[in-house]
């Protein structure tokens, strides 16, 4: 169907409104949409743990009674409480169901949805173990949110363009294409202050204006979905759970600024982000909402070269993909533009702090409880986020320290938690908001060690063309891994301070600059534990295995030979007469002969 | 190349390369349809690339070791994936690649002699919620613990072996 006007448009939308009203919180008439609908979480941890077959027994209840038309079922988007997946809302009550089986839907079908009596085991809980029904207006993980970018994820069918349109989707290019100018759209973006959320923070409407000015017959507009912070998964989730959003936008980009084609990178690790996306792109081509010009290349790095980093200027706005004037964007920060064009820059400026407008989204993980996809308004303090949104540390760890911005960013510790989560707060602590990966240690988390880890990500990362980057990163490794094996002494911290300043001035990109961060971050507030590791050669958290030792008491082993026979590398000896030993030197500290030990003879660290 | 199957993927990754011919930035996608072809990318196969592309040789094998998501090494029948994203990490996904390596005997990147298993890892499935998380072909293992990898294993070599069974009655 090709929609042949606004007006058409907006006849669907109407339509699609009023069937989906009830799921919406608004008035509605069972003959529009039915009495009920029942959203399953289809993707990321809800699809892992087996939401599939939720929606296959559900489908099985509606067919067998014949209620296609009374109830509605629809695979979403990422709901956001991860950690209580798979999750599961009826509409209009709002009940949240957690942690569904498939063999939860018989009891759900015949005391809920026939008998109107809400299955109470099912509801989310808190922390505390109280039960909620109506979760995502009660449950402390989402009182306090606020949602922008993931505002239609979990509530709309992402692979239905109707119902994208039905919750204002396309209003917002309609409203561009008819109602102003290119011009006034950049106007607007420019007085929003949107600011990028892929890390760097950088002004939206600048960098469309500057593109905008460049006279080229052929400019793009790419969009940016390859997460570079490995525990952060937003966008792929927008993408998963709203296609729409982002492509509307990315038109309303290639309207501002003159460029025609758009390109999306995507990582092959996403297959579903790319099956989606595929089929919203063939969906708004057939609705008449994309133009026949634009070109995609997803899951391509776009050149079909290396990619590696070129020296600036010039400025990609001014030449970048195939050497032509290039816009790129995060897909969350897409993802903000339609609703700033509908609901205006007052409404946006009124959300977040003075600095940072708007809201941010984080991936929750790490030890919290509520492990998760969270959106607050910017400013919100990281003790919100992690005690009242996140439930807190499980089993009465206390909190460390949370990890903001990924590989290139750096710890919050305990002495900060009312630190306003916002680009200029972040920054001034030696750290960085990066995309949105929140990660909380506890007690029982190795600072050195997860420093250790980042750099390993760096090196693998690291496209190799500058030596500051491509050797330095390597030798802090070295370091790090040095130490946590027990084998650093003193001069390598300095040797870790000495190459991080070289790094960061030295290397060519973004990558390599920002590289050393976690290290040096670590180092600033848990220095005490590096030399702990050096010195005393102990990992005060307990993580790093080499400074483990396993020993076998003499007293109580009663000389079976269990752990000798189970010992993978041999490095246990003893007979009949003689306890057994284990030869330090070759011990791999695997923990088998602990595990296989029949009388608890062998202990760790003793 | 001579046997039945060759040919077929011969003339498959002809196609390929003869499909994306011609436009700009070609190798990425070509190098994606060949691995999902052969599981891999064995270097015969780069060679046509780059003969079927005027391309330099060395310029195909730098994209393909460049991009972690090709393989230039053979794949086992069930293929291991342990997640190190930072969730994962932080909740021991490095004690779960360990107990792996361990009892199958080989690094990450390689696979075992008798091709029943290859052991990788990634960076976070978007699965956070699980951590840590493996998957093998694809299929998701949550919450996984030291423990858990024994039974995995177990279930594999248990199915590889019924199959086996089944194949020679
Ligand atoms: C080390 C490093 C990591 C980055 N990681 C991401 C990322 O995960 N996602 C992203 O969109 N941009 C990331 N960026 C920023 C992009 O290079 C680019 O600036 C951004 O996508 C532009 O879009 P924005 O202005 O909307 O944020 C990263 C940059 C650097 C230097
Ligand atoms: S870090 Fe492993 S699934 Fe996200």
């Amino acid at each position: 169907m090709i929609l042949e006007n606004r007006k058409a448009l907006n006849i669907l939308r109407d339509q699609k409104h009023k069937e989906m009203a009830l799921r919406l919180g608004e008035d509605f008439d069972p003959k529009d949409g039915g009495r009920m609908h029942i959203l399953v979480c289809g993707v990321a941890g809800c699809h892992s743990a087996g939401s599939m077959g939720i929606y296959e027994n559900l489908q099985k209840k509606i067919e067998e009674n014949g209620l296609q038309s009374e109830i509605k079922l629809i695979s979403t988007g990422c709901m956001g409480l991860c950690a209580q997946g798979p999750l599961m809302v009826t509409y209009p009550d709002e009940i949240m169901y957690t942690h569904v089986e498939p063999k939860d839907v018989e009891e759900i079908w015949n005391s809920h949805v026939m008998g109107g009596q809400p299955v109470e085991r099912l509801f989310a809980a808190e922390s505390d173990g109280t039960k909620i029904a109506h979760a995502l207006k009660d449950h402390s993980f989402y009182s306090k949110q606020m949602k922008i970018a993931l505002k239609n994820c979990g509530l709309i069918d992402p692979m239905d363009i109707e119902e994208y349109i039905g919750v204002e989707g396309y209003q917002a290019l309609a409203l561009c294409l008819n109602d102003m100018d290119p011009e006034d759209v950049i106007d607007t973006m420019k007085d929003a202050v949107l600011r990028g959320r892929g890390g760097a923070g950088f002004p939206l409407g600048i960098k469309w204006e500057s593109a905008a000015r460049e006279m080229a017959p052929v400019k793009y507009i790419c969009c940016n979905a390859d997460e570079g912070d490995p525990g952060a998964f937003m966008d792929r989730s927008i993408l998963e759970g709203d296609p729409h959003s982002i492509l509307e936008a990315m038109a309303i980009a290639g309207y501002a600024c003159g460029a025609k084609q758009g390109y999306i990178y995507v990582r092959a690790e996403y297959p579903v982000a790319v099956e989606r996306l595929g089929i919203a792109i063939k969906q708004a081509h057939e609705y008449g909402l994309l133009g026949k010009n634009e070109a995609t290349a997803l899951m391509a790095s776009i050149e079909g070269k290396r990619g590696e980093p070129r020296p600036k200027p010039p400025r990609s706005t001014e030449k970048g993909l195939f050497d032509c004037p290039t816009v790129l964007n995060n897909v969350e920060t897409f993802a903000n533009v339609p609703q700033i064009i509908l609901k205006g820059t007052d409404w946006f400026k009124g959300i977040g702090t003075e600095k940072s407008n708007g809201t941010k989204v984080f991936a929750l993980g790490g030890k919290i409880e509520n492990t998760g996809l969270v959106e607050v308004p910017m400013g919100t303090t990281l003790r919100d986020v992690v005690f009242e949104i996140g439930g807190g540390v499980p089993g009465h760890l206390a909190f460390k320290a949370a990890q903001t911005g990924g590989p290139s960013g750096g710890c919050i510790t305990a002495e900060h938690l009312d630190t306003p989560l916002d680009f200029d707060s972040l920054t001034k602590l030696g750290t960085m908001m990066g995309s949105g990966g929140l990660i909380v240690m506890a007690e029982d988390s190795c600072m050195v060690d997860i420093a250790k880890f980042f750099l390993d990500f760096t090196v693998d990362e690291s496209c190799g063309k500058c030596p500051p980057c491509r050797i330095g990163t390597k030798r802090m490794l070295d370091i790090t891994k040095k130490i946590t094996e027990g084998k650093g002494n003193m001069d390598d911290l300095d040797e870790l301070e000495d190459l991080a300043q070289m790094i960061k001035t030295g290397a060519l990109c973004g990558l390599g600059q920002s590289a050393p961060n976690p290290v040096v971050s670590t180092l600033q507030y848990f220095k005490d534990e590096y030399i702990a590791h050096v010195r005393d050669k102990k990992c005060p958290a307990g993580v790093c295995v080499s400074m483990l030792k396993y020993i076998i008491m003499a007293e109580t082993c009663r000389k079976c030979g269990i752990c000798a026979k189970n010992c993978p590398v041999g490095a246990i000896s003893g007979d009949k007469n003689t306890p057994y030993v284990i030869d330090q030197d070759k011990c791999i500290k695997c923990g088998v002969c602990m595990s296989k030990c029949p009388f608890k003879s062998i202990l760790k660290n003793a | 190349m001579t046997c039945e199957k060759c040919q077929k993927e011969q003339a498959a990754l002809q196609e390929i390369i003869l499909k994306h011919k011609g436009t700009p930035g070609a190798l990425i996608p070509i190098l994606h349809e060949a691995q999902n072809l052969y599981g891999y990318l064995p270097a015969e196969v780069l060679h046509e690339i780059s003969k079927g592309l005027e391309m330099p040789e060395a310029e195909v094998y730098g994209v393909a070791t460049f991009y972690s998501q090709f393989s230039l090494q053979k794949k086992g029948k069930y293929r291991i994936n342990v997640c190190l994203g930072t969730a994962c990490y932080v909740k021991g996904a490095q004690d779960v690649l360990d107990k792996f390596k361990l009892r199958l005997m080989i690094d990450v990147g390689e696979c075992t002699d008798d091709g029943l298993f290859s052991l990788e890892a990634c960076r976070c499935i978007g699965a956070c919620g699980l951590a840590p998380v493996v998957t093998v072909n694809g299929e998701v293992y949550g919450r996984m613990t030291v423990d858990k990898v024994d039974e995995i294993l177990d279930k594999y070599e248990a199915l590889a072996a019924s199959e086996k069974e089944a194949e020679e009655a």
